[in-house]
């Protein structure tokens, strides 16, 4: 049975097909994915204030080093689907980096499935938010070494953009305004902040088909090569995710979310630092295969995958 | 009433750019600038504003002539090639001519 969210989702889409009228006012789109970041990492806080803190460090150590590396190994095979050096390096860090619609829409399937995973997961996405951006600039410059002599990097710039930025800031300001308060203090913002959360995912989905919907047509403006990647990329880095889960001893749960954190691919945060990073990259072609192709694929298709996949590894 | 005439460069562009913008056209001589969210379409297609990668920003700036031509020149040197940029100018009046 399909999440009742994705069918929001592809109701997003329909309307776009169709030419619909329909627009989300941008004011809700930023209200709302201001409310799931919040959300999401008030959750993993609340959890977290009963944890000891030294036993997440190694897989903090590892979901940033596994955003890091991925855009290095998807970078040879970019090259060959003919994709220029520095589309290559921008592709890679959407793939490094991660979406948290997708890690939403995993918790939310694996809660129906009745799968337990580790309560603090929202503690990996905020980790794994830069680490990739940051390969995925490097891997710019590398690919431009000689040709762009002027390309300067502004790495202060950068790091606080990522460090300050939305994503990260609500993800660690919720998680620690959850630690602090613990389920006790959360209680009266619960009503609010708990227990509409699927409600408002699936609103936001709603205006993440609208987006996807309205990028489809550049999917035959750059041909097959976007299918491939979009499509054939994630199943091989929700392998490389999920073995890295199960080397940390995570729950089924806690293998499928690492195993669909390592195949989303970012839309908010990747975009924006690869534009103002490395603006000579093509970020019509990132964002079409992010968003227009992996992210409805791993909705649909990746997640269940992913969980079964981590069900059979652990 | 007397009036003083300046000019007015509009420069219409991705909303990525425009820390950059505020940057360069304070170091090139502007006293000030106002900003909008718009969308349009062009030649490499519709920017409609719904969600972050796909904002448009109209910076407006009143200054002197060659201030105008400064930050334009800056403008299109730095971000011309790789960023959807309109740039234009036009003739104003304006009061309080110390102001601009």
């Amino acid at each position: 049975m399909i999440d009742v969210v994705v069918l929001f989702f592809a109701l997003g889409v329909f309307a776009r097909l169709v030419k619909s009228d329909l627009r989300l006012p941008e004011a809700l789109y930023e209200t709302l994915s201001i409310y799931l970041l919040l959300a999401i990492g008030l959750k993993g806080g609340i959890e977290l204030s009963s944890q000891p803190l030294l036993a997440l460090a190694p897989q903090v150590g590892a979901t940033m080093a596994l955003g890091f590396v991925i855009p290095f190994v998807l970078f040879p095979l970019l090259r060959v689907l003919r994709l220029s050096g520095v589309d290559s390096a921008a592709v890679g860090a959407h793939y490094g980096s991660v979406s948290v619609v997708t890690f939403a829409v995993a918790t939310t399937a694996l809660a129906r499935q009745q799968i337990p995973f580790e309560s603090h997961a929202a503690l990996w996405v905020a980790v794994m938010e830069a680490p990739g951006l940051v390969a995925g600039i490097l891997l710019a410059r590398w690919a431009q070494r000689g040709a762009a002599a002027g390309a300067v990097t502004r790495w202060g710039t950068l790091a606080h953009d990522v460090l300050f930025g939305k994503s990260v800031l609500l993800l660690l300001g919720g998680l620690l305004i959850g630690a602090i308060a613990g389920a006790e203090g959360a209680a009266p913002i619960r009503a609010v902040f708990i227990d509409p959360f699927k409600g408002v995912l699936a609103l936001f989905l709603l205006e993440l088909g609208l987006v996807a919907g309205a990028r489809l047509g550049e999917v035959r403006r750059f041909g097959v090569a976007v299918l491939v990647i979009g499509i054939g990329v994630p199943p091989v880095l929700a392998v490389a995710g999920a073995l890295v889960g199960v080397a940390l001893g995570l729950s089924t749960g806690g293998v499928a979310i690492v195993a669909t954190l390592a195949a989303s691919a970012s839309y908010i945060a990747a975009p924006t630092a690869m534009r103002i990073a490395v603006p000579d990259a093509n970020a019509a072609l990132s964002i079409t295969v992010a968003l227009a192709i992996t992210f409805p694929f791993n909705l649909v298709i990746g997640i269940p995958l992913y969980i079964r996949m981590a069900q059979a590894l652990t | 009433m007397t009036k003083y005439p300046k000019k007015l460069l509009v420069i219409i562009t991705e909303a990525a750019l425009e820390r950059e913008l505020v940057r360069g056209v304070k170091k090139l001589g502007a006293h000030g600038y106002t900003v909008h969210d718009v969308r349009g379409g062009g030649s490499t297609g519709e920017r409609e504003g719904a969600w972050e990668a796909d904002r448009t920003i109209e910076m407006k700036i009143i200054c002197d002539a060659d201030v105008a031509d400064r930050i334009a020149q800056h403008v299109l040197a730095m971000h011309g090639s790789n960023f959807g940029l309109t740039l234009f100018f036009a003739d104003v009046s304006v009061l309080r001519m110390g102001k601009y």
